[in-house]
């Protein structure tokens, strides 16, 4: 704000700072110290499972500030342990962002641009499931599983982890395609183009950014699912890492170095989208809420 | 709406009498028809699965809700009805009352925290200085992380004789021997501390697009007029952001009201229950204990407390739309 005040009075300020045509450069380094304190005092907790898994064997003792000598054990009897659970995570969490665009893209584009009776209570429908506790699903679906024998398998799972990014996703994608000028889609479809070929090749290459943002959420939600994970799941058969590592503390509570490792390498997809694609990260979380 | 009735009302009388000369007329209540149902297939695989995913639980979360479950229904498949047993024995349990105290205390609690700090961190960050974007980014790493891990990790740091937190607070001469997940008393606290450090960045990134909103003039136009910064910000910044803070504060409290991964994590509910909320409340009556007509009763009340805020947040969202 007092930045602000003296770009407003540039009349008078010419007098100060003569021979530094940049401004206020030093001010300006000053917030970027305060900024870089902020992030290492929120990332603390970060490094520290990183530094946790790179030393040896620490149950019972306090863990060295900074990894000495490191010590890959950690990491291999993660790997031994718990790299099958990363793969069924990863199956999973793939499996799961493909019905999930599948299911609302297509629902997306509807509710953008066909005027259809009922879109109204749909959308309003789809803003009302976002807000449907994961527990009270379970619940539910866990008798509805065991039923129709999805207990203990992949296709449940994937079901199930793609229905918490499948409101998110129908929101977001929808506020992007009804910004999508009628007369393109009314142009293809003159051209002589199906509904289903005007979705395909124009609609869906026109909302790329929407479609990975979607993509992009669905995959985290469900590669950090424990719930469903915790509940639909009776056997080790389908256990993703989330469940892994919970059923490790339980286990090998002296064995924090093994803990964390499993939790750096489960950390890594976070790590690395954030990395390739904060501008999507970041839209996705404005985006899919307050719109 | 009205072209519709127009066009149906005239479709039929007109083509009746030419039928006979035009070879194939197309019929335009016939087409229009196929029309609808091409558009309605592309939506119709959305509804179903929600039907399926939320509105199904829905339902089935009440029927449940009067039924007798136990172990043994998973054997012989019967779950007769009992009335309202499954009500009244959860409300006389004193540990569902603890629990929605608890619910209450952790909610707010991480509500207040998240808040102010990922406000302080918006403004903060609208101001322009190098590394800004990354440093920005950066910090969203704690909400990206899978929940379950990030209680992990705090538990790691929270313990009491071997944990970094206490080991540096002893290091500065502040004690550095309390029991953060232990006793009974501070249990609750510390799950509250963890919860709004996941909390922050998606706070501060909703607050900093807010206030990427509000017009610079405003601002401008106020320190002409001499307002201090503390005035233009209680002036300016939170009337304009009052739309997004609705949005930030309901989401924040949807999210928080349910948290079950963290808790299990972090303490399993305990000790002696001393972090038991209703989303754990209602995984342990259903999943541990086998008995989910109880675990219905506790979700059921939960969807009646989120029902509530719901409507807030569709209020919000409909002033933000129009």
């Amino acid at each position: 704000m007092t930045g602000m005040a003296s770009t407003v009075r540039t009349p008078a300020a010419p007098a100060r700072p003569t021979g530094r045509p940049t401004g206020r450069p030093k001010r300006r380094w000053g917030a970027t110290v305060f900024g870089v304190v902020v992030l290492c005092v929120m990332l603390f907790p970060l490094y520290w499972m990183v530094n946790t898994a790179l030393q040896p064997e620490s149950g019972l003792l306090e863990v060295d500030p900074f990894p000495h000598s490191l010590d890959l054990s950690g990491f291999r009897s993660a790997v031994t342990d718990q790299g099958r659970n990363l793969l069924t995570s990863l199956a999973v969490a793939l499996g799961a962002v493909v019905i999930c665009l599948a299911v609302s893209a297509p629902a997306a584009y509807g509710l953008a641009q066909f005027r259809l009776r009922g879109t109204r209570t749909i959308v309003f429908g789809t803003l009302i499931t976002q807000m449907v506790p994961g527990i009270v699903i379970a619940n539910a679906l866990y008798s509805a599983y065991v039923d129709m024998g999805l207990v203990n398998s992949y296709a449940g799972l994937m079901l199930a982890d793609a229905s918490l990014g499948i409101p998110f996703a129908i929101v977001l994608m929808r506020s992007f395609m009804v910004a999508i000028p009628r007369e393109v889609i009314e142009a293809a479809e003159v051209d002589g183009a199906g509904r289903l070929r005007t979705f395909v090749r124009v609609v869906l290459p026109m909302s790329r950014n929407s479609l990975i943002t979607a993509g992009l959420f669905s995959f985290l939600y469900a590669w950090s699912d424990f719930m469903f994970a915790l509940t639909l799941n009776t056997t080790d058969d389908v256990k993703p890492i989330t469940l892994g590592i919970y059923q490790y503390i339980g286990a090998h509570v002296g064995d924090w170095g093994s803990v964390m490792a499993a939790s750096v390498l489960s950390a890594i997809p976070a790590a690395v989208l954030l990395v390739l694609s904060q501008k999507y990260i970041a839209a996705g979380i404005t985006g899919g809420s307050v719109k | 709406m009205s072209t519709t009735t127009a066009s149906s009302a005239a479709g039929p009388a007109l083509p009746a009498t030419r039928a006979a000369k035009a070879p194939k007329p197309p019929n335009p209540a016939r087409t229009r028809l196929r029309r609808r149902l091409a558009q309605w297939g592309f939506i119709a695989p959305a509804v179903i699965f929600m039907a399926l995913f939320f509105g199904y639980p829905l339902v089935r979360n009440i029927v449940m809700s009067f039924q007798d479950y136990s172990p043994s229904t998973f054997f012989t498949g019967r779950s007769p009805f009992n009335g309202t047993a499954n009500w009244s024995s959860v409300f006389n349990d004193e540990l569902f009352g603890k629990a929605l105290w608890h619910t209450i205390l952790f909610t707010v609690g991480s509500l207040i925290g998240q808040f102010c700090i990922g406000l302080g961190l918006a403004v903060f960050f609208s101001r322009r200085f190098p590394l800004n974007g990354i440093l920005r980014s950066l910090i969203l790493l704690p909400w990206l992380v899978p929940m379950v891990v990030s209680g992990v990790v705090w538990r790691r740091i929270l313990d009491q004789d071997t944990g970094v937190l206490n080991s540096f607070l002893g290091t500065i001469g502040l004690g550095g021997d309390t029991p953060w997940l232990t006793s009974t008393g501070m249990a609750l606290f510390s799950v509250v501390l963890v919860n709004i450090w996941i909390g922050i960045p998606f706070n501060m990134v909703i607050l900093y697009g807010g206030l990427q909103e509000v017009p610079k003039e405003l601002y401008e136009a106020a320190s002409l007029d001499g307002a201090s910064a503390w005035r233009a910000f209680r002036s300016i910044t939170l009337p304009m952001l009052r739309p997004v803070i609705t949005v930030v504060l309901v989401l924040g409290f949807m999210s928080t009201v349910k948290v079950l991964d963290l808790i299990l994590a972090l303490t399993d509910g305990g000790p002696a229950d001393s972090t038991q909320t209703l989303g754990t409340l209602t995984y342990q009556n259903s999943f541990v204990q086998l008995d989910f007509g109880a675990g219905a009763v506790v979700g059921n009340i939960l969807i009646l407390i989120s029902a509530v805020f719901a409507v807030f947040y569709l209020r919000a969202n409909r002033n933000e739309g129009k």
